[in-house]
């Protein structure tokens, strides 16, 4: 059944509305039109002319190799943080939904990491991975004998974004699949188990399927995350180095935008951006009302 | 086709609370055991144990001659039907129903023919298609014995697996249920907390309360000869009238030397009683003198509710719709024949 709310007087529902509006028209819809705008603008280099210029920008911005390059860069490196954080979390998650002494407090410090800054947590893992100073640094270059320097090694570089990144969003997914996992009627696990099927096998022809919307979900939430909430991670971690190693999408708008004042190709670089984020948004909302139900 | 056999089975869960309390018995080979209880007596936890999808803290459960307490549910060679049914609810019935087969690695050919043969015996070869949600209760509940009849395991185990069905339904599958276990002769262990299908079912009755068996027998042997007051009350419906009776009092009711002083209860069955007009004699049996506080009619019967002048309550169950009116006075009798009489803590039948 539809449900109906009644309101004593006419304007109130509109009034209720007013602030959800007015922090979606300030924060989203003004800036990402001003990119649109800007998208279509080049400036000289002290900012004092502005000419309009059409699709310029874009047309400069798909004839750079950099550009496919971070394209490519930043598909290795969500594709990377999305597959980790999914999977060490929903291994966590089974063991968190076992009954075990102490769950609870396992559970809560899941679920901390979310709660860090996404810069104090870049600069954390940073200082831990130092070559010279950072204490994990250390063992692997003592004890394991690895000739670890991310600061020069752009493949070190990107594993330690990627570790980073996946440290921090394993407690979301952990969160989910846990929640996920508890909505599994525990009659049904039993009964496979009744069926014959042993606990590996139950695993991947019962629970996961039903766990499918679930993951389905957090894989488009992780991509997401790993395209754009990651800036400031990466920021403070690498800068995007060495030699754009680990400059992502979104750190290149940034970076060209701010710190090499191209306002225009960095305004189109959103644009792009946005349109992408869009797309996941509609693949969401399409599939996980259609598709993924069983 | 195996026996069940249960040895002073025990569960302890952690904390120290005892859900099972020592329970022995023993399911002959092809027999259908209703466990019955009321609600959190540990006969669900008992069917659990059996399936193994709970631990047994300690004795020892067999299904044929196997001791099965350490041995995995997949390994024990049972089939289950839940009362939420416990569908696999991405799959479609077909694969509902060759899950069990397919774990087993059994040729694709021979579940085929097994799952076709189930579906037509229940008749839900149009269903086969479907997925569990689109289904209504009693197809699911079909489904489910599906499931449990593909694998031609060596027990049925049944946990309160109408209960979810509309009174009409329940009636139909309870006699369902007892067609095909009669079909397949497989040894069955069946929980319910309805009287009424633990009285139809059963080969074999197990009255259960508080984590203890309070009597095994036949269904009409418990009917008849309930071992204890908690047996007396829980089975036959209205429950029977127990009178608590001191000193002499019994004796001198039943005219019988063997009561101990200390008193003893007294149990009519309501359907064992008859109404006489006030004053008739006891002719030897034993006469009530009551008044009547409410009557209901049911139709075929119709049940008295009345206060003994010594103080209890009492009902009377009569053929038809004639009865006093709420009120009147009248004298319940009952041949002495018809007594059951229990020690006075209600834990023995004297």
């Amino acid at each position: 059944m539809e449900k109906r709310a009644i309101f004593s007087h006419r304007l109130l529902p509109y009034a209720l509305l007013v602030p959800q509006l007015v922090i979606t028209l300030v924060f989203f819809y003004w800036p990402a039109s001003q990119a649109v705008w800007q998208s279509f603008l080049l400036q000289d280099a002290f900012g004092l002319s502005t000419s309009f210029i059409w699709f310029d920008n874009y047309r400069e911005l798909f004839s750079q190799p950099d550009y496919y390059r971070t394209i490519g860069t930043t598909l290795v490196f969500s594709g990377s943080v999305a597959i980790l954080s999914l999977s060490i979390a929903l291994l966590l998650a089974t063991q968190a939904d076992k009954q075990l002494k102490g769950a609870g407090v396992y559970r809560t410090l899941l679920i901390w990491p979310y709660a860090v800054a996404p810069a104090v947590a870049g600069v954390l893992w940073a200082f831990m991975f130092q070559p010279s100073l950072g204490i994990v640094a250390r063992g692997l270059r003592d004890y394991l004998g690895i000739d670890w320097n991310p600061l020069l090694d752009g493949n070190q570089a990107m594993i330690l974004v990627v570790l980073a990144a996946t440290w921090k969003q394993i407690s979301y997914n952990f969160l989910f699949f846990l929640a996920g996992l508890q909505a599994i009627p525990r009659s049904v696990t039993e009964a496979a188990a009744i069926d014959g099927a042993r606990p590996l096998r139950r695993f991947w022809t019962i629970t996961f399927p039903l766990l499918s919307p679930t993951t389905f979900f957090l894989i488009v939430v992780n991509i997401v995350y790993a395209f754009f909430d990651t800036l400031g991670l990466i920021d403070t971690m690498t800068g995007g180095g060495p030699a754009k190693a680990t400059e992502t999408l979104v750190y290149k708008v940034y970076a060209d935008g701010r710190l090499g004042g191209d306002l225009g190709g960095s305004a189109a670089q959103s644009v792009m951006l946005m349109i992408i984020v869009i797309a996941l948004t509609a693949i969401q909302f399409r599939y996980v009302e259609k598709k993924v139900t069983y | 086709m195996a026996e069940v056999t249960l040895k002073d089975v025990r569960k302890i869960y952690p904390g120290g609370v005892e859900a099972v309390k020592g329970i022995t018995f023993d399911v002959p080979d092809g027999h259908f055991c209703v466990l019955v209880g009321p609600s959190g007596c540990g006969k669900s936890t008992l069917l659990r144990m059996i399936a193994g999808v709970e631990t047994i803290s300690s004795g020892e459960i067999r299904i044929g001659e196997r001791v099965v307490n350490d041995i995995e549910p997949s390994e024990r060679d049972i089939a289950m039907v839940f009362q939420n049914y416990a569908l696999y609810p991405h799959m479609r019935v077909y694969d509902n129903m060759a899950y069990g087969l397919r774990n087993r690695k059994m040729d694709k050919a021979e579940i085929d023919r097994r799952v076709r043969d189930a579906a037509r015996i229940l008749e839900i070869e149009p269903l086969l298609d479907r997925k569990p949600r689109a289904l209504s209760g009693g197809q699911r509940q079909r489904v489910a014995m599906g499931r449990a009849i593909v694998r031609s395991p060596k027990a049925f185990l049944f946990d309160e697996p109408l209960s979810n069905l509309d009174a009409k339904l329940r009636v139909s599958m309870r006699v369902e249920i007892r067609k095909l276990q009669k079909t397949f002769g497989t040894t069955s262990v069946y929980v319910t907390h309805d009287q009424l299908e633990a009285m139809t079912l059963a080969d074999m009755l197990v009255v259960m309360n508080a984590g203890r068996v309070e009597q095994i027998g036949a269904p009409l042997a418990v009917y008849e000869k309930p071992a204890t007051t908690f047996v007396a009350t829980f089975i036959g419906a209205p429950a029977m009238n127990l009178l608590t009776m001191s000193g002499a009092e019994p004796a001198l009711l039943l005219g019988n030397g063997s009561i101990p002083s200390e008193g003893a209860i007294i149990g009519i069955r309501p359907e064992d009683l008859a109404l006489a007009p006030p004053g008739a004699p006891a002719d030897g049996g034993i006469a009530l003198p009551l008044t009547v506080v409410a009557v209901e009619r049911v139709g075929p019967e119709s049940f008295v509710y009345g206060t003994l002048d010594r103080g209890d309550s009492i009902i009377v169950r009569l053929p038809g719709t004639h009865a006093p009116a709420p009120g009147e006075r009248a004298v319940a009798v009952a041949s002495r024949a018809k007594l059951h009489v229990f020690s006075a803590d209600g834990g023995r039948r004297l």
